[in-house]
Order: structure tokens, then sequence, then C-alpha cells
């Protein structure tokens, strides 16, 4: 019988008509710094309010992500494209200076108070409504072997898994990024 | 008159959006939800997201740098 036949006729019974195909997104996050979670966290939670499944597996210094407590930092070493808004202009730090103790600490104090007075979500609260809304999270065992990880420290609800665990998420998927 | 409304005002992208999938839930199937926002970024987002949920954007305007939603709930 053809769909439409079918269509017709569940809908002369009665039947429930099918829900349209969940579609299913999956994000491989390997980076751990305050710039570099956004990207990941802001695509999974959006996707996730827009109906998607998804899945997101942190792996190497994305995995320090998912520690109950987060303080993340941000570097302007080796980052010549980051320029802070500053009395009108737009300032970066030659890379020189970026090593200076301390420098680090108050850039990423910087941007999170911009972050603040622009109305972007912090890091914290996109993972809160990412766990709210059913993102599935998941863990690299070896990452967590490898720069010894307890899983008690880590947020409730994740996931432990392994490549194996990943690819067998994205072959079901139609979106797989590797942020 | 819309059945809620969502004072999205002075939050950046994806706030507008999340928070929007939120308060439609606590509007009856057939309801009405009116967002205000000031992220210029949210016309194109709420189109593309009414596309993909599959409820209907019945318009959005902007008046003195505030965007206005009215978005219809008609999907799950």
């Amino acid at each position: 019988m053809s769909s439409e036949a079918q269509a017709v006729q569940d809908a002369a019974s009665g039947a429930p008509a099918a829900a349209p195909e969940t579609k299913n997104m999956t994000i491989i996050v390997t980076k751990g710094s305050l710039d570099w979670a956004y990207p990941p966290f802001i695509l999974a939670t959006t996707a996730a309010a827009m109906g998607l499944n998804v899945t997101m597996f942190f792996t190497f210094y994305g995995l320090p992500l998912l520690l109950k407590k987060l303080n993340l930092q941000v570097t302007a070493a080796g980052n010549p494209a980051m320029k802070m808004p500053m009395m009108g202009a737009h300032m970066g730090l030659p890379n020189l200076l970026t090593a200076v103790p301390g420098v680090d600490a108050a850039c990423s104090v910087m941007m999170k108070n911009l972050i603040k007075k622009k109305g972007v979500a912090s890091i914290e609260d996109l993972r809160d409504m990412a766990v709210e809304s059913d993102v599935r999270l998941i863990g690299c065992q070896m990452t967590m072997d490898l720069f010894e990880y307890d899983k008690a420290d880590m947020i409730d609800g994740i996931n432990i898994g392994g490549a194996a665990t990943y690819i067998e998420c994205a072959t079901q998927a139609d979106i797989n990024l590797f942020i | 008159m819309a059945d809620h409304t969502l004072d999205a005002k002075g939050l950046n992208c994806p706030l507008p959006i999340l928070k929007a999938r939120k308060a439609l839930k606590e509007v009856p199937a057939g309801g009405t939800l009116e967002i205000l926002a000031t992220d210029p970024g949210a016309v194109a987002d709420f189109q593309a997201f009414c596309r993909q949920t599959g409820n209907e954007l019945l318009e959005h305007s902007v008046d003195n740098d505030v965007y206005r939603f009215l978005i219809k709930h008609t999907a799950a």
C-alpha cells in the first residue's frame, strides 16, 4: 500500500497521523575555553528547541565542560582575531603581552562582563538548558582516563562512551558537527 | 490580543528562541504567543524556527527598535 493510501486509511479509521520524522544532530565538542564553548551549546540548545534530538560528545579539551564547577577562561595568545571593543575602537593584544601573568584572567573577566552586558547567556545557563531539553551528553571515556577526570566531579545525567558510541549516533543523524 | 506575551528584550541569540520554545509549551494548541525582542537577528531566526517546528508566524513588525512576533501554536 502506498504511504498516501495508508494515510487516507489512517485518517478514515481515526488513527493518529504519524508524527513528522524527528531530525537528529550530533556535535563533537573538542574545545573548552570560554569562547569555544559557545558554538556547541548555542547550536545544541537551539536545535533541541526546534525539535531535533541532539547528542553532544565531549572529548579532549571539551570534556571539562561537563564538570560541575566551571571557571572558563579565554586567551588572546595565538589569536590575533580576538579584539575587544574598547572606547569606540577594537583592541587586540600583541602575542608577547598575552604571556604576562594575569593577562588571560583580565581578558576573561572583560569578556564575561561583555557577555553579561550584551544579554548573551552564560555557558552555565546554556548547559542547564541543554540538560532541561534532553540533549544527550556523552563524556569520552578515553579522555577521562588520559586527563584523570572522575565522573563524580561531572554533572548528573551524563553518559560515558567512546568512539563507537558516537559513530552509532552519527550514522542516525542528519547533521554532524565537529567543533 | 495574544494569549501569552514573552518579553525577550535585551536578550541575545539564542535566548529569545529558547525562551519562546518554553513559553509556547504554556500556550494551548491554537493559542497565540507574542514575543517582544531587541535582537535584530531574531527576525530571520523566528521565521526559521516557525518553518522548522510547524508553528505559524502570524505577523512580525518593528517599532522603535523593538521587534514583535506573533506565533500561533499549531505544532507539538
